[in-house]
């Protein structure tokens, strides 16, 4: 996979919550037996007028997103199903960065991310990450009054500045370590697992017969 | 201190902690379908790997399938996904119950069915609806293509350990009123990201008094509301459902007793702890009724569409975009929402008991005219089942589609497609915007309310119909 260190990038603005893989990459586009060619899939259903055209109303469509590799949305982002197809249309859509605020409800932190998504990210070298709701709201209140932003992600100080017309700001996000790490590093994860060959080996040699099962018509 | 039902599972399949503060994870079940697997097979021939445990992977076809008949799939860039994972599963020696199979049909429904789904294992497919399986005590859930490819490889994943959130359901449950609605209530309450990070554990009287199938409804739909999985400890009706039928996968005999053991100490202990808890009460509850765009945009059937503001889980201008969509008027009574199509299907209400509750309400009465019914059983065997039931003479003879068994109007990528503004109930789990077709509305309820609805072209308060019978 694609290890991550810094970007620097064009930012677009989706003021959307709980964005879903079914609006990220649409059912059709799940038929491929390649990696490649999603970009076309990507918000399909908004970015396109049901003639084929491209929907002006649809802020990823706009001039000033053109080129955009930074992608700042709400919370819950990436819901639903677990088609890693999402993934690889955020990708091959042109983005490295997604941002996104988690939530506080009754004491409790929600995070943006939804969690199979999160994980597929992680997978291929995509970015996550979580911004306060306060920050979210900054970002997008600049958006407002200025649409080109500019955004540089550095992950090993794990910072995210963003500027637009003269305007600077800077946030910090929390990543877990072993994450960190995993991107920075850009591993081949099975190659690490099959590492622990003897292991797993030594698992199956414990356990019970009954977990493997021999098929018959009683 | 005592342990949840989770932490007995995750405890019990824990091959090594790892330097990344993951831990690996032993998978005792592996399931496969066409639409998320080919690239991880790929993946696994371009790095000269092989499937490490082809006898704990299993392979069906269901996203894809047509359900109007059996041989033909018209669509080729549908046909090349099937045909390439007969291939895979040839070239890799992985068992699949393929196109014509009489143990054909959507994967979280021939796993229980065929005894592949056991209580105290750890279950992944690349399909977010594994939570299914923890009806059966369970640890399933949901993985990406990457992780699918990990699993054929290694029969392992690096996991971080996820929380535990007990949710209790208290109290009787209304004649009428189903599993889907309590299910359907809970995301309603918590939000469509109010589990994430975190694995449910059902429990409280309501839920001890479902059956199996209608314990698979709620797992099933655990990941709308963010959770990874849900868990129901497994008691007498899941060995009931194990040793009740022919499931030739699961164990017998002295392997069965040894089993047995472990599946008697495997419910939470008295004083395990839970990260967080819930306790939803349901004697009053009504059927749920979804109006909008997501699983948490929920009311009850006696209830109105709500207008922007009245629903905490989503912001005003997220309802109002649901709205839009979903064409409807703020305060318009549910029972007044007029029905194009009604689906009874899906990994979440398929199953034999679903058909039967559905045709005990239809039988010997009409769908609403200019109405369309689709009735697509889950699996092969639940056709078959309920053919020799004539539950498929109820459907047809009140005006039904029956169908073939797969996956069909959940998520059409068959050709079962809405249309634009074509509005459906459903038994699915989703009404994401084109969820069912491009600028189709769904809104997701029980088998029993989209029985009646589909008579009255209408949503009703099936409560009132079941009194009469």
């Amino acid at each position: 996979m694609q290890a991550f260190t810094t970007h620097k990038g064009k930012i677009a603005v989706l003021d959307r919550a709980n964005i879903d893989t079914d609006q990220i990459i649409p059912k059709q586009f799940l038929k491929s037996i390649k990696k490649t060619g999603f970009e076309e899939g990507l918000f399909f259903d908004w970015k396109k007028k049901p003639d084929g055209s491209l929907d002006p109303d649809f802020p990823l469509n706009r001039p000033a997103f053109r080129g955009a590799s930074i992608l700042v949305a709400r919370n819950n982002f990436g819901c639903g199903s677990s088609r890693e197809h999402a993934v690889w249309a955020v990708m091959q859509g042109g983005f490295r960065v997604v941002a996104a605020p988690g939530l506080e409800r009754e004491g409790q932190k929600i995070p943006a991310f939804a969690d199979i998504f999160a994980g597929n990210a992680v997978k291929n070298g995509l970015l996550t990450v979580e911004l306060s709701a306060d920050d979210a709201d900054r970002i997008f209140r600049l958006a407002a009054a200025a649409p080109e932003l500019e955004g540089e992600v550095n992950l090993p100080s794990q910072t995210f500045r963003v500027s637009a017309g003269g305007k600077e700001m800077v946030f910090h996000f929390q990543i877990d370590p072993g994450v960190k790490d995993y991107l920075l590093k850009g591993l081949d994860e099975i190659g690490l697992t099959l590492e622990k060959k003897e292991a797993i080996g030594g698992f199956e040699g414990r356990r019970a017969p009954w977990l493997t099962p021999s098929p018959s018509t009683r | 201190m005592g342990k949840t039902l989770f932490e007995k599972i995750w405890d019990a399949h824990v091959v090594g902690e790892l330097e990344d503060g993951t831990v690996l994870l032993y998978i005792d079940r592996h399931l496969v379908h066409e639409v998320t697997s080919p690239q991880a097979f790929e993946g696994l021939r371009l790095a000269g790997r092989k499937v490490r445990r082809p006898d704990l992977t299993f392979a069906t076809m269901d996203h894809n399938v047509p359900t109007d008949n059996r041989t033909r799939i018209e669509d080729p860039v549908s046909r090349a996904q099937v045909e390439a994972l007969e291939e895979n599963c040839r070239d890799f020696g992985v068992p699949l119950f393929g196109l014509g199979d009489p143990n054909q049909g959507i994967v979280h429904m021939i796993g229980p069915e065929l005894g592949i789904t056991l209580p105290g294992t750890t279950i992944v497919c690349g399909d977010s609806h594994t939570s299914t399986h923890g009806a059966f005590g369970a640890l399933a859930f949901g993985i990406g293509t990457s992780e699918v490819e990990h699993v054929l490889a290694t029969q392992t994943l690096r996991q971080k350990k996820p929380g535990t959130m007990l949710v209790e359901f208290t109290g009787r449950l209304q004649r009428g009123v189903t599993s889907k609605d309590m299910v359907l209530k809970l995301i309603r309450t918590i939000g469509t990201a109010g589990g994430t990070g975190h694995v449910f554990e059902y429990a409280g009287e309501a839920v001890r008094r479902l059956t199996m199938e209608e314990r698979m409804t709620i797992c099933n739909m655990s990941i709308e509301a963010g959770a990874r999985a849900g868990l129901i400890a497994p008691d007498e009706s899941t060995l009931a459902y194990i040793t009740g039928a022919l499931r030739p996968y699961a164990p017998r005999g002295k392997e069965l007793e040894e089993a047995l053991a472990w599946w008697k100490s495997l419910p939470s202990d008295k004083d395990a702890k839970f990260d967080r808890r819930i306790t939803i009460d349901v004697s009053d509850l009504p059927p749920q009724v979804s109006w909008g765009t997501n699983p948490g945009m929920v009311v009850d059937v006696t209830g109105r569409v709500p207008s922007p503001g009245e629903t905490p889980n989503n912001s005003p201008a997220d309802v109002e975009r649901a709205l839009e969509y979903m064409g409807l008027k703020a305060g318009t009574p549910i029972r007044d929402i007029k029905l194009d199509t009604v689906f009874l299907g899906s990994c979440t209400n398929a199953r034999i008991e679903d058909l039967r509750r559905a045709a005990a309400i239809m039988k010997g009465r009409k769908i609403a005219r200019g109405l369309r019914m689709l009735v697509v059983p889950g699996s092969e065997q639940v056709r078959l089942q309920a053919e020799k039931e004539g539950l498929d003479r109820i459907f047809r003879d009140a005006g039904a589609e029956w169908r073939f068994a797969g996956c069909s109007m959940c998520l059409g990528m068959n050709p079962d497609q809405l249309a634009p503004g074509e509005r459906c109930a459903s038994t699915s789990n989703r009404n994401f915007e084109g969820r069912q077709g491009k600028g189709g509305r769904t809104h997701l309820v029980s088998p029993e309310t989209a029985a009646a609805a589909a008579l009255a072209g209408h949503f009703v308060d099936v409560r009132e119909i079941m009194k009469g019978a």
